[in-house]
């Protein structure tokens, strides 16, 4: 009988982790170092980048404990 | 392999401009794909598990798999250009149009085919009506599918050529040799997998354009106010016509952008084109079919509605805000500004994404527009090697081994993926080709939908009757279609769409609607002029013949029927609201 494959969504948890960490520094980084105005998004005053990158890397966690393989 | 360099020299300039954290994201999300395609390889070795994923998937996997091989790219793109072009009344295709589909798909359709064991819908049809049904309905599908991958595959390379400034053939290349490895690999099982993937991704990447935009117009009611103001100066052909409102608007063709009756919408999309689709397209149902019990196949679509029936706030609302901030008035694709760095109406998505998300989020939204190009393409292709292996080729070899099939869906998968590229560059030399071949894609599936419901519903309905109900709603469909585009006094719109100023869109729904009506004309008539199959053979097959497995003991909140009222009334909802 064949060994079963990891879960979906242990793959998906594992994305969103590191996706979570990329995108979560890149708007630090951003809140640290301002990109010069002309480069600025409209409401970038609200560091979208920051919070929905730590959104992502909350759920990402979550899904990669809750279905890591055992 | 995707080191940011690599990219940066294919792109001299675009809409935007990525850095090196949005080239890691998009690099990542091609490591992530490739790798679930080489080690599900060892996953898919019988035919069933290649073809099928091994019919070992949950209601939540094919649930999310039949949406998401939908969600393509030129779903989000082109919904939300529609959604700029004609206003809110896109949301129709979601919440008439798809959720009624899937849910009868789940409730009603799902049990035949998963009882028949049939690999295909063009196998369904082999089981019900004999070879000719399905040897149409086969070779029709597996040839235009393909070249719906290539269509897939070219707009890719063209939104990435405006967005990004990649090169079109960098793009072509590795879309295909990416989506080539890992669905040769691991087969549906790996396409399965990278579509929830896609799914996620597509989510994540595009649900912060509507949240940042509210924010921007100070809610509903603050879009609405800049739409209405607008309008005017984006589409002075229409400066008076509503674009926030759903249905009343509809009340007459000539108060809505879209040019379109109600009973446009109702009976041609939501009642035969949208059923067609939803029900009968093999694409889609292909993941449903994977599921691995019934109650997961019934509860597959209803899952994948629960969904849907939000998607229109990550599609349609980017549009409307795109009406109401965007500082450029786009245009439609044969405007003549375009030749002078005009933007098009598909470009709103691209557009919205560049004014709100910066490094990172840029390359999310970008990845998740890849991720629905390539999910688009791994659909097509997967269908096209199940149908091809099993409903075109498998008849003249009825008697090789499961092996053989296997390795000859794999081949097909490579040689599905050759013909999409050469596609994808005949294609566009031919402008009025990607038309023609999208309608010849919408001939087939309104009558097919005749054809499979009757043999599903109806025991009195024959091979000679299934047979030629969907050859004449073919023919009736293309032979429409052929009037209305050669004829230049508006003639033929004003019989066929009811309105002599109804747009094309108005015309595919009602051309779907007669189309659809004279296949099931045909088959009930000549059905009842023909000798039907005895009821033991149409055991499994049609409702009236087949005891239906009882769904176990299980409680309320478990139960399709449930979820599926659940969603019903959500969408009932959404259609007043927006009313």
């Amino acid at each position: 009988m064949k060994e079963h494959h990891v879960s979906i969504w242990f793959l998906i948890g594992l994305q969103l982790a590191i996706y979570g960490i990329l995108i979560t520094g890149a708007g630090i980084y951003g809140l640290i170092f301002p990109p010069p105005p002309e480069q600025l998004t409209v409401l970038s005053n609200l560091h979208a980048g920051i919070w929905w990158g730590a959104i992502m890397l909350v759920l990402g966690l979550f899904y990669t404990v809750k279905f890591r393989p055992k | 392999m995707f080191s940011p360099s690599l990219f940066a020299a294919a792109a001299p300039a675009g809409l935007v401009s990525l850095g090196t954290v949005d080239y890691l994201v998009i690099g990542i999300y091609f490591i992530f794909v490739l790798g679930i395609g080489f080690y599900l390889k060892h996953f898919a070795d019988t035919g069933e598990e290649f073809f099928l994923a091994g019919r070992e998937m949950t209601a939540w996997i094919a649930g999310l798999a039949f949406i998401s091989a939908n969600l393509g790219a030129l779903e989000l793109l082109g919904w939300a250009g529609n959604t700029y072009e004609y206003g809110i009344m896109a949301a129709h295709w979601y919440w008439i149009g798809a959720i009624p589909a899937m849910i009868f798909l789940g409730l009603v359709m799902m049990p035949f085919y998963y009882i028949s064991k049939t690999h295909s819908v063009p196998g369904y049809l082999l089981l019900r009506y004999g070879p000719a049904a399905r040897t149409l309905s086969a070779t029709t599908f597996a040839f235009m599918t393909v070249l719906m991958s290539g269509i897939n595959m070219f707009s890719m390379a063209k939104v990435m050529q405006v967005v990004l400034g990649w090169d079109i053939n960098f793009s072509i290349i590795l879309s295909s040799i990416t989506v080539c490895l890992y669905v040769a690999l691991g087969g549906l099982l790996s396409a399965i997998f990278n579509e929830v993937l896609q799914f996620m991704l597509i989510w994540f990447g595009a649900a912060l354009i509507p949240i940042l935009g509210l924010i921007e117009t100070g809610g509903w009611q603050g879009m609405v106010d800049r739409i209405k103001a607008n309008v005017p100066a984006i589409h002075p052909e229409n400066p008076n016509v509503d674009y926030t409102h759903m249905w009343r608007v509809m009340g007459n063709a000539n108060d809505n952008a879209m040019g379109m009756h109600w009973t446009g919408i109702v009976f041609g999309l939501g009642a035969i084109l949208a059923m067609g689709y939803w029900t009968t397209d093999f694409l889609v149902v292909q993941r449903v079919l994977t599921a691995k019990d019934l109650r997961a196949a019934k509860m597959a679509p209803i899952i994948g509605a629960a969904f849907k029936v939000f998607v229109p706030f990550i599609v349609i609302l980017p549009g409307l805000l795109g009406l109401a901030v965007l500082p450029v008035h786009l245009v439609g694709e044969n405007d003549p500004s375009m030749a002078h760095g005009g933007h098009s109406y598909n470009e709103v998505l691209p557009l919205m994404l560049a004014r709100y998300c910066g490094p990172g989020l840029l390359g999310l939204g970008i990845t998740a527009l890849i991720a629905g190009f390539m999910s688009g393409m791994a659909g097509n292709v997967t269908a096209f090697s199940t149908v091809w292996t099993y409903d075109i080729y498998r008849p003249f070899n009825p008697n090789a081994t499961d092996a053989h099939y296997v390795a000859m869906g794999r081949w097909c998968t490579v040689i599905g993926i050759i013909i999409s590229v050469a596609a994808a560059y005949i294609v566009p030399m031919f402008p009025s080709i990607m038309t023609y071949v999208q309608a010849l894609f919408s001939f087939f599936i309104a009558p097919l939908f005749g054809t499979v419901i009757l043999g599903m519903l109806w025991k009195r309905a024959t091979g000679y009757g299934g047979f030629l109900g969907l050859l004449a709603g073919v023919l009736s469909s293309i032979a429409m279609f052929v009037w209305y585009k050669t004829d230049t006094t508006h003639t033929a719109l004003a019989y066929i769409a009811l309105s002599p100023n109804a747009s094309d869109m108005a015309e595919n729904m009602y051309s779907a609607l007669w189309s659809g009506l004279i296949c099931f004309i045909v088959t009930i008539v000549v059905s009842l002029m023909t000798t039907p199959r005895p009821d033991s053979e149409l055991v499994g097959l049609v409702r009236a013949c087949t005891d239906i497995p009882p769904e176990g003991d299980y409680p309320l909140i478990h139960r399709p029927v449930f979820w599926a009222i659940i969603v019903g009334v959500i969408c009932v909802i959404f259609n007043l609201i927006f009313w």
